[in-house]
């Protein structure tokens, strides 16, 4: 896996550079390995094996225990995200109110996995924890915005928006 | 020590104030189940097998997390505590993979003890099931994640005790996984193979490569002259497989099963250990007269130099270039001993008895085969020698005691202590000081680098000289140790390093004990125990007044440190990457 291939901020130089700038930031701070992945996310667009291993390095902690707190939060990626990052949730209320279904449509109108990337990098399509939008049960996120009380037949429309 | 008065069970105990309630209920000889709780290395309340009712509590509490305070009211045998447990146990069942029948932890797992001790007669639940890859790459340790209950007592021990971090819990809900970063497999992760995992592991998730079939081959190849080789940890051990209390010396009875067993030869590492003392104290010596690079560190231990070689590059020189005893003997028995039998060397199959999984690595080292041949053919744990006795139907208990075989069978004190933290050390001081000082000492033992504290210092005035030495057991303590050496905070002559807490006696090969009875009994103490009196009991406890060694350097290899001694008897090390570019 390479962090080269992302395309969404500055050349690699620099965000390594950024990447040592979070590091240093965060040194002696104790519990500071969540926000340092937050931040480094931010940079790289998504957390691969090389930048995990410079966090794991400069921060003193086992890669072991960087990869399980990003493997634990579905906020972080191992993998590039898309333009659009679809977010759909999988909470109880959600859940019981039909995402599953949702999350089937978006997988067959793009052809993705979850976790998966089109390859015009335009969408990435995830499962999420609850995101504390019960009201509007089913809800998503595509990067800030929110739709909800959503049905199946409402994803092809919504897609089309972001088409351009 | 503070008390408080509690009730467990309408019972009135009297308990020091720092106890939880299992501590509490232990003392009040109540037994409470458990099954992720492993005393001083694991201790989160994660499994809820050993729920209490406690008067005035919401709910069902942990009793391996929960304080006692003056008056607490305990309840472990409610209806809804036999309950809970019950559940709980029963959740855990339903996504385990129960092929007990062929699991290595079959009777000796504490899954299965826990599910006949609540009388669990039926699996309610049909839960889903993991179906991932079993991770065998490593020559010394597999891992089975769909035997794992998430205990987490191995990720504890490889990282809070070991200080390695190899594995850690990944992902989360059904798919949490104990892993490695990447779910790499455990050669290409900075695992340094000490098997300490294995011992705390309460079912057969980990477990060492088992190598015994090339074992049976062997010996039943009539072309073959097959020795074994035991290491000193192993006869104070052993018994433990066969049902003999923890600390039983089962020296002469190892020795019979291993004859019966069909080995044409069986020796004692003790006597390479002896070896190790001539050539590491030479070497000693000549840095400190010489100049030469201090402080010198042991290098028996393997799982130590895989973590040097990952972790501590710069410590690669400080290094003796000793081989471990068991590698020094394997290249003495193909090259000395084939040559004075008139054996070919290429028919010489040398198997080590290890308290250890991190030998089996060592034994693959390229580097490790001074002869043209590996030094060492197989090397199998105390655990693997236990079944290869009981798969050849030997009543272990019942067997008469027999000596080492001559001439490789002749061992001082001196060697025998290897087994324990603070051993080599002392080893080295008993020979080290009478070569300096010309004469012989009376004292020769130094309770200074005995017993169990994490890092021990001792001061021995030898021969004008006065040697700062320190030992270091537990991969933690090592890496405290080099940080203080690093941060230029000591200087030592000389120092010790195990891998394994307590040394070999509890290195990761060896007999696994359940929970209830390694959180009370320290196994560390109880079989150092064993190794002193073995030492004691020693008619020779210096490694330079062995007969027998000085029979091998008259005869073969010179004097210690000369040229054939380096050939044979020594190695060098490689900085690792602690995960390699692809």
């Amino acid at each position: 896996m390479s962090a080269n291939n992302c395309c969404c901020c500055g050349g690699v130089d620099s965000r390594d550079q950024k990447l040592q700038e979070i590091i240093e930031k965060y040194k002696n701070t104790e519990g500071a390995l969540v926000p340092v992945l937050h931040e480094a996310q931010e940079v790289y667009g998504y957390l691969p094996l090389e930048v995990q291993k410079k966090i794991a390095e400069g921060l003193n902690v086992p890669l072991a225990e960087v990869y399980g707190v990003v493997t634990f939060y579905t906020q972080f990626s191992l993998n590039p995200k898309g333009k659009y990052k679809i977010q759909v949730c999988m909470g109880t209320a959600c859940y019981v109110k039909g995402s599953g279904a949702i999350l089937e449509k978006f997988k067959e109108k793009l052809g993705l996995d979850v976790g998966g990337c089109t390859s015009d990098g335009k969408f990435s399509l995830e499962a999420c924890r609850c995101i504390g939008a019960c009201g509007l049960a089913p809800v998503i996120t595509i990067n800030d915005d929110v739709y909800g009380r959503l049905v199946p037949d409402d994803i092809e429309g919504i897609l089309e928006k972001y088409k351009e | 020590m503070q008390m408080v008065n509690i009730t467990i069970d309408n019972c009135k105990v009297q308990v020091p104030a720092n106890y939880t309630v299992l501590e509490a209920a232990r003392q009040a000889n109540i037994d409470i189940p458990t099954l992720c709780f492993l005393k001083d290395i694991n201790e989160v309340g994660a499994c809820r097998m050993c729920v209490v009712e406690i008067k005035g509590a919401r709910s069902l509490q942990a009793a391996c997390v929960y304080p006692v305070a003056e008056g607490l009211e305990i309840y472990t045998q409610t209806p809804a505590v036999r309950e809970a447990r019950k559940v709980t146990l029963e959740l855990i069942l339903s996504n385990h993979e129960k092929k007990c029948l062929t699991c290595v932890r079959s009777e000796n797992c504490e899954l299965q003890k826990l599910a006949k001790d609540l009388n669990i007669k039926d699996i309610r639940f049909e839960g889903e099931m993991s179906d991932l890859p079993v991770d065998d790459f490593s020559p010394s340790i597999v891992r089975d994640p769909n035997k794992c209950v998430l205990c987490r007592r191995c990720v504890s021990m490889c990282k809070s005790i070991q200080s390695v971090g190899a594995i850690d819990v990944t992902e989360r809900g059904f798919r949490t996984t104990v892993s490695t970063a990447f779910n790499k497999p455990l050669n290409e992760v900075p695992c340094v193979n000490c098997g300490q995992c294995i011992n705390v592991c309460p079912v057969g998730a980990l477990r060492e490569k088992e190598d015994i079939d090339k074992v049976w081959d062997a010996l039943a190849n009539p072309e073959l002259h097959v020795l074994v080789q035991t290491a000193p940890a192993v006869r104070v051990a052993l018994g433990e497989e066969f049902g003999m209390p923890i600390g039983s010396r089962v020296t002469g009875k190892m020795v019979s099963a291993l004859s019966r067993l069909g080995f044409d030869k069986v020796f004692d590492t003790d006597t390479a250990a002896d070896l190790t003392i001539m050539e590491e104290g030479t070497e000693l010596i000549n840095r400190i007269k010489n100049g030469g690079k201090l402080p010198l560190i042991t290098s028996c231990s393997p799982g130590w130099i895989k973590f040097c070689e990952h972790n501590y590059p710069e410590f690669l020189d400080n290094l003796s270039s000793c081989k471990s005893p068991h590698e020094m003997f394997g290249a003495v028995l193909k090259s000395y001993y084939a040559q004075k039998n008139g054996i070919d060397p290429s028919k010489v199959f040398v198997v080590s008895i290890m308290p250890c999984t991190a030998k089996k690595f060592e034994a693959q080292r390229p580097e490790l085969s001074s002869t043209g041949y590996a030094d060492v053919d197989v090397v199998l744990t105390t655990r693997e020698l236990a079944r290869m006795i009981k798969e050849a139907g030997i009543d272990f208990n019942a067997l008469p005691e027999k000596q080492f075989d001559d001439p490789m069978g002749e061992a001082s004190g001196a060697g025998v202590i290897f087994g324990a933290t603070g051993g080599v050390m002392e080893a080295a001081i008993r020979t080290v000081s009478e070569v300096l000082s010309g004469k012989s000492a009376d004292n020769i033992e130094y309770n200074d680098v005995r017993g169990l504290e994490g890092i021990k210092e001792a001061t021995i005035e030898v021969g004008g000289l006065t040697l700062k030495a320190a030992v270091a057991h537990g991969l933690g303590n090592a890496k405290k140790l080099l940080d203080k050496i690093k941060a230029g905070d000591a200087d030592y002559h000389f120092i010790e390093i195990m891998a394994c807490p307590g040394g070999c006696v509890n290195g990761g090969g060896q007999p696994i004990q359940p929970s209830q009875i390694r959180s009370w009994t320290d196994l560390r103490s109880e079989r150092a125990k064993a190794i002193y009196e073995e030492d004691k009991a020693m008619p020779i406890r210096k490694s330079h007044e062995n007969p027998k060694i000085k029979m091998l350097y008259d005869e073969y290899f010179g004097e210690p440190g000369g040229h054939k001694a380096h050939e044979l008897l020594h190695t060098h090390y490689t900085k690792r990457e602690n995960y390699p570019e692809e």
